[in-house]
């Protein structure tokens, strides 16, 4: 499970002068489903371009099992690629657009026969062999992309925002069928996409980005448990974010109140960012909490209801499943484990940095 | 003279083709910048009249022509290539040349960049990506190219009259004789008018059938 397969070192990337990768170190295992989250712009897609070799980096190395790849073109790259428009051919068919690269690997016509109709199968779309993609709808068409990728039995299989185009519930099928048939053909996934829920649901490993920066790396768990910074926390998932200050460890005051918290190796009296999930928060009786605060709006959001409440001029969000009334005065319980401690995040200098509690 | 006509309008079709490909396809892949520039180029030459164009190029393929002068300067010596086939076909190229580019470099503009990272994903180098996709993807732009180059090459009776000097008589020569020439006979005109009308449509026809089983693409 824990082979390196790929390693990207101090990657820097400018167009026309514009930095937009800042030395990107990653390395991706071998079988891992791998995510490159973050908002538009964060140089993602510009690092996937690379490891598909559609882009060279301004400085630094790309590695394929050790060997530096950087002047490799794509079509000599053990890589294939699911396009974000899917970029199927027009002029083709299903099964021809499927059986491009063995074409063009000049596999015998039997061999790309069953090897198009598995990979047909695998994102169940037999006896769709010839039709034309330009007549299909946008699901099937990331499906026939899917195919055509996987069929040539890549190392690696480069995914730039595939579910993008879709709408809800067929992106919700799609993440699913994706995270089955990477275990089904067990090859490495590297997925990009703005959206952190498909990052969480689908990923061993999600590198969160920004500014041409790697944030932070890690587990979907630990990323939404333990987010390194302000920015990380607010991108995966809603947060409240509150200025505060660290007294001590386990000393800390945010929102005018002093709290326990369970963070600690902060210096002294310094300013720190201050995290709390909305599902975190439980609405007791103004008399059981130290806040105390108005509700400004309800709204239901089927599982939950999302409110606004606002104490000594923060508005905190909250999610819970009792719907308080508007204009009702309500106070708001925290437990230790709930108060996440952050550094002030003062741009990228933290962001390669190890374990910074 | 049906022979004749059909067959210096492939030639000029052929010609114009194989001119216009390289050109459309370098352009193409130029800068937006790079690309007004050239089509300005092009279009200039075009705001001036058809007939003194060919008036043109008849003072320069004279037997003392400015052709000939060059060629005589660069020590190559004289040829004479006025009032022949070559002329004509020369002529024709000429004019047309811009009906075959124009369409091909849209095709070709319009041709999305990610199908072709797609084909070298997926194996192919610069040479099968080209002949597997860009080609086949711009078929339908060589094909009007084709028909807006072929269809007034074949009745045209301008170019023939001043770059072939009566010798090679084409159909469009012939209709115009019948109706303002010495033989004057409307009737033969007409009837030659509606043949050549009806081969021009059977081979327009045969040409875009033979098209749609190459491409399968809804014109983009």
């Amino acid at each position: 499970m824990s082979t390196e397969l790929i390693r990207l070192k101090d990657c820097v990337m400018t167009f026309d002068g514009e930095t937009v990768l800042k030395s990107i170190n990653l390395y991706i295992n071998d079988k891992e489903f791998l995510t490159l989250l973050g908002p538009s712009g964060c140089g993602k897609t510009t690092t996937l371009r690379i490891i598909g070799g559609f882009e060279k980096p301004t400085s630094g190395d790309i590695f394929f099992d050790g060997k530096r790849v950087n002047d490799l073109p794509p079509y000599r790259r053990r890589v294939n690629t699911v396009f974000q428009k899917y970029a199927l051919f027009p002029h083709l068919n299903v099964y021809e657009n499927i059986a491009f690269g063995l074409r063009i690997a000049k596999q015998t016509e039997s061999e790309i026969k069953s090897r198009v109709g598995a990979a047909l199968e695998l994102v169940g779309l037999t006896n769709f062999d010839k039709r034309r993609v330009t007549q299909m709808s946008g699901g099937q068409q990331q499906r026939v992309a899917i195919a055509r990728a996987i069929v040539n039995q890549p190392e690696v299989l480069l995914l730039d925002e595939p579910l993008g185009a879709l709408d809800l519930k067929m992106r919700k099928e799609m993440q699913v069928e994706l995270k089955r048939i990477q275990r089904q053909v067990g090859i490495t996934f590297i997925y990009v996409t703005h959206d952190q829920e498909e990052a969480l649901t689908m990923s061993d490993t999600v590198a969160v980005m920004r500014g041409g920066v790697i944030e932070q790396i890690g587990t979907p768990v630990d990323i939404y448990n333990e987010p390194k910074n302000a920015f990380v926390a607010d991108f995966i998932g809603e947060s409240n974010i509150l200025p505060g200050t660290m007294h001590k460890d386990f000393d800390v005051t945010f929102g005018g109140v002093r709290w326990v918290c369970v963070d600690k190796g902060f210096d002294t009296e310094s300013p720190v960012d201050v995290v709390i999930r909305p599902e975190d928060i439980q609405l007791v009786s103004t008399d059981d909490s130290p806040i105390k605060g108005r509700v400004l709006s309800v709204t239901f959001k089927g599982v939950h209801y999302e409110s606004t409440i606002e104490a000594d001029g923060y508005n905190w969000l909250i999610h819970s499943t009792k719907a308080p009334n508007v204009g009702e005065n309500v106070g708001l319980f925290l437990t230790p484990e709930d108060i996440h401690i952050m550094h002030k995040s003062a741009g990228e200098a933290k962001a390669e940095g190890g374990d910074s509690y | 003279m049906f022979a004749a006509s059909f067959r210096l309008a492939f030639y000029a079709t052929a010609i114009c083709l194989l001119i216009s490909y390289p050109i459309a396809y370098v352009v193409s892949r130029e800068t937006p910048q790079v690309q007004s520039v050239f089509m300005v180029l092009l279009m200039v030459p075009m705001w001036i009249n058809f007939l003194l164009r060919t008036y043109a190029w008849m003072s320069i393929l004279e037997n003392n022509g400015l052709l000939n002068k060059l060629l005589v300067l660069l020590g190559i010596g004289k040829v004479s290539i006025i009032n022949t086939e070559a002329a004509v076909a020369l002529g024709m190229v000429y004019n047309y040349l811009p009906f075959m580019l124009l369409p091909i470099l849209t095709v070709l503009q319009k041709l999305d960049r990610s199908l072709l990272e797609a084909s070298s994903d997926l194996g192919a180098n610069g040479v099968r990506t080209f002949l597997r996709v860009v080609f086949p993807l711009s078929l339908p732009g060589v094909l009007s190219g084709v028909t807006m180059v072929f269809v007034p090459s074949v009745s045209t009776f301008v170019i023939s009259k001043l770059l072939g000097g009566g010798k090679t008589l084409l159909l469009g020569d012939l209709i115009e004789m019948q109706f303002l020439g010495n033989a004057y006979n409307p009737y033969i005109g007409s009837a030659v008018s509606i043949v050549m009308m009806l081969i021009v449509l059977v081979c327009m026809f045969v040409m875009n059938k033979f098209g749609d089983g190459g491409e399968e693409t809804s014109m983009f």
